[in-house]
């Protein structure tokens, strides 16, 4: 007998001896970090950038595949109890010695998660990791000149790239409030000490707003050059739109940390997705009623929200719970109760 | 529905008030949950995984007297806190809060024969919205005993203290009986029935999987001690049932709990529903120990106001409903254990014989009620 035909004899052996629940589930208790475990990492230090940013050092669990420089990786952090999960642009360079990754975070305004990693995360916790992903990364070929063009916190997946690769003729423009508001400021400035990095701080507090005209005459060949670009949604789509009033936009790469914002307003289409119904819903009648209307098999009990015999993933779009007023947006795992949410714009649940 | 009505001297006005009341007790904790909840299941949760391991580990010697009888008595509060505190909680959707998908309502599987996603219907579903509502909670009774003064006397019922005490040894069979609703399956027309099957052929294979872990391989890999770990793994399963159904009958046996009517639920406000709950439960007294081990059941009033909260919550959410079975000036049905599983345990002998049909006064709301 081979040792993989063992091992998978043993295993099945073990599964008998913890049923119902996994051998995993004892596992977890002693190294959740092993491998074969669901992917986690365990964060390792919080380090103050800025005055509202900061780099947490995560150290990912063996099934960490690594990532390629200007990918994000979606953590899934336990915030007053309650799992959110929220993408991050890894800083790190690939080639890290000790294996560790890093995220650097800014708070906004009413943040839940962004506000819990930079000023209450403590080392020693563990979160739930997902592979890094994203193609807003370098290509194969170096290209002879790099424009990075960036904003605030979209300066994180550019230093994973300052970071990871060198190129001959980099420039970059950045924007920010204030000096003391530029993550990574001092290194930039090493940066360009050493001659390997060009920077143009724009400074909006003082200076204004960014006005995308004015690349002509900060990098006069912005437009030869291949260009990365990170920042809110008005600096992003004016690129795009400069890029392509110029017959350049190959040359432009994107990275939006927002998705197009949900319409929480009241009512909605709503997507039975494993049945393929379509129906519009108002405001005010619960998905469990909108898709017992419609013909579709819905899962039910006490239709009044306490023994959730209607749990259903949310797949796309929002809902309000109609206790509580509060809106549930999709995410993967979101689970939501049919007999209690009506639709907040259009949506998909699962059935 | 014993002979007079508690809740008489309430006006329509003052239930809705009550129900607003408790409302507003929901939403307190509803709102203030967070970490310090969370990080008690997951201690709870690690807490019994190692304690079951543990005790598996020391019943492998479990030839050896001081070993057999630790690991039992491990084992047993293992697999009483796998079912209480931790498995009828999760399986209510009391965690799912917390998005955590290991500790959800949906994928939980616990120590039982029963799989969860029967129990949940047959529990969460029937039981929690058809509270001590005759001939629709299949709970009151089990659907082998009389448990109100009402129910028609037949000369089966002589045998109820012993089919409940059989019910009592062999409890997580006798739900897993009554999840699949075998009485009512049994019937030819139905047995065939291929949803029926597909549910009894889920709960063959929960039974196969948890009979050949306790009573083949745990006692195969205890080698010599193959049958003191037998009869180790079969203990712990009898305490666990016994103590389970103790509690489970002070939840809604002992006297002074009221049963319902099919037809005084009809049209039910959330006031009413909220009444019905507070009047057909009822609690059982004692230390944090016996609240943990009782899966905070002991507060069986509060779980079936608010199924959904976290039992670790029920013990301060008490303090408040309490005060309010006083300004509403009804009886809040509680005492230590043994005096409630004597109480639960005397009316099941009292109503295996006959007695004379009770006198209703039918109170001017449920007229009110057969009117409409
Ligand atoms: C691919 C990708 C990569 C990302 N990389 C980074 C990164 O490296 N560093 C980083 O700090 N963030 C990054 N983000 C954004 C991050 O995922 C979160 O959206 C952000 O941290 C806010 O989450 P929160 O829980 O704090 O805010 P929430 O509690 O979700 O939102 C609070 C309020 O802020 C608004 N809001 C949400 N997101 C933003 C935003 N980005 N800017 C302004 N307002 C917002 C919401 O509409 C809401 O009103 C990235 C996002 C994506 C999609
Ligand atoms: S059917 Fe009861 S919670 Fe939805």
């Amino acid at each position: 007998m081979t040792s993989t035909v063992l091992r998978s004899r043993a295993w099945k052996l073990l599964e008998m001896v913890t049923t119902p629940l996994l051998p995993s589930d004892y596992l977890d208790l002693v190294s959740p970090l092993r491998a074969g475990a669901d992917l986690r990492g365990r964060i390792e230090a919080v380090r103050p950038e800025t005055g509202d940013a900061a780099t947490v050092v995560i150290r990912p669990g063996r099934g960490w595949r690594g990532h390629t420089a200007g990918q994000y990786v979606r953590i899934g952090v336990d915030v007053d109890g309650v799992r959110l999960w929220r993408a991050y642009s890894i800083t790190s360079p690939t080639n890290r010695q000790d294996g560790r990754v890093t995220i650097t975070v800014k708070a906004i305004p009413d943040g839940k998660v962004s506000n819990h990693l930079v000023r209450r995360a403590k080392p020693g916790t563990l979160i739930q990791l997902d592979q890094a992903t994203g193609d807003f990364v370098l290509p194969r070929a170096k290209p002879a000149k790099v424009l990075y063009l960036t904003a605030g916190s979209g300066i994180t997946p550019v230093m994973g790239m300052l970071r990871d690769t060198e190129f001959d003729d980099v420039v970059m423009v950045h924007c920010a409030p204030q000096p003391q508001d530029v993550i990574f400021r001092s290194e930039l400035h090493d940066l360009v000490a050493d001659r390997k990095l060009r920077l143009t701080e724009v400074h909006t507090d003082t200076d204004g707003m960014l006005d995308i005209a004015r690349l002509d005459e900060l990098v006069p060949d912005w437009a030869e050059r291949e260009t990365w670009a990170c920042g809110p949604a008005g600096l992003l789509d004016a690129a795009e739109r400069h890029w392509s009033e110029h017959g350049v936009q190959e040359r432009l790469h994107t990275e939006r940390f927002r998705p197009s914002i949900v319409v929480a307003g009241d009512g909605g289409e709503v997507t039975f997705s494993a049945t393929g119904k379509t129906v519009d819903a108002d405001g005010a009648t619960p998905l469990l009623d909108v898709g017992e209307e419609a013909g579709v098999l819905m899962p039910s009990g006490c239709r009044m929200g306490i023994c959730f015999g209607c749990v259903t993933p949310l797949k796309a779009g929002a809902v309000r719970d109609l206790r509580t007023g509060e809106i549930t947006e999709a995410e993967p795992g979101v689970l939501i109760q049919t007999c209690v949410s009506v639709a907040a714009g259009p949506c998909a649940i699962e059935r | 529905m014993t002979a007079i009505d508690p809740t008489a001297h309430l006006t329509a006005e003052q239930i809705e008030e009550l129900g607003r009341e408790l409302d507003a007790i929901r939403d307190e904790v509803i709102a203030s949950r967070g970490e310090k909840d969370a990080a008690y299941i997951r201690k709870v949760i690690s807490a019994q995984r190692k304690l079951e391991l543990v005790s598996r580990g020391v019943l492998l010697f479990s030839i050896f007297p001081p070993a057999w009888l630790l690991g039992t008595a491990g084992l047993s509060v293992a697999k009483i806190m796998d079912n209480m505190e931790i498995g009828h909680n999760v399986l209510h959707g009391q965690w799912d809060w917390m998005r955590d998908p290991k500790i959800h309502s949906t994928t939980w599987e616990w120590d039982h024969v029963s799989p969860s996603d029967q129990w949940k219907h047959s529990h969460n579903e029937l039981h929690h919205t058809y509270t001590n509502v005759i001939g629709k909670d299949n709970d009151l009774g089990y659907g082998i005993m009389r448990v109100d003064e009402d129910q028609k006397w037949h000369p089966f019922h002589l045998g109820q203290p012993l089919w409940n005490f059989i019910n009592a040894c062999f409890f997580e069979y006798g739900i897993a009986a009554y999840d699949l609703e075998l009485s009512k399956n049994l019937h030819k027309h139905r047995r065939k029935n291929p949803e029926f099957r597909a549910r009894a052929k889920a709960v063959g294979r929960k039974i196969r999987k948890q009979v050949l872990k306790d009573y083949v391989i745990h006692p195969l890999l205890s080698g010599p001690s193959f049958l003191p770990t037998l009869a180790a793994t079969f203990t712990a399963n009898l305490v666990r049932n016994l103590w389970s159904h103790s509690v489970i009958m002070c939840g809604h046996f002992p006297e002074g709990v009221q049963v319902f009517e099919r037809w005084s639920i009809k049209g039910e406000t959330r006031g009413q529903w909220y009444l019905r709950q507070m009047m057909g439960s009822a609690n059982i007294s004692g230390s944090k120990a016996m609240h943990f081990m009782t899966g905070n059941l002991s507060h069986q009033i509060e779980h079936h106001l608010f199924p959904d909260l976290p039992s670790n919550r029920y013990a301060e959410v008490a303090v408040k409903v309490r005060a309010l079975f006083e300004k509403y000036e009804l009886e809040y049905v509680t005492g230590p254990l043994p005096k409630q599983v004597f109480s639960a345990w005397h009316k099941v002998f009292r109503l295996s014989l006959p007695n004379k049909k009770p006198q209703v006064k039918t109170p001017a709301r449920e007229q009110e009620l057969l009117a409409a």
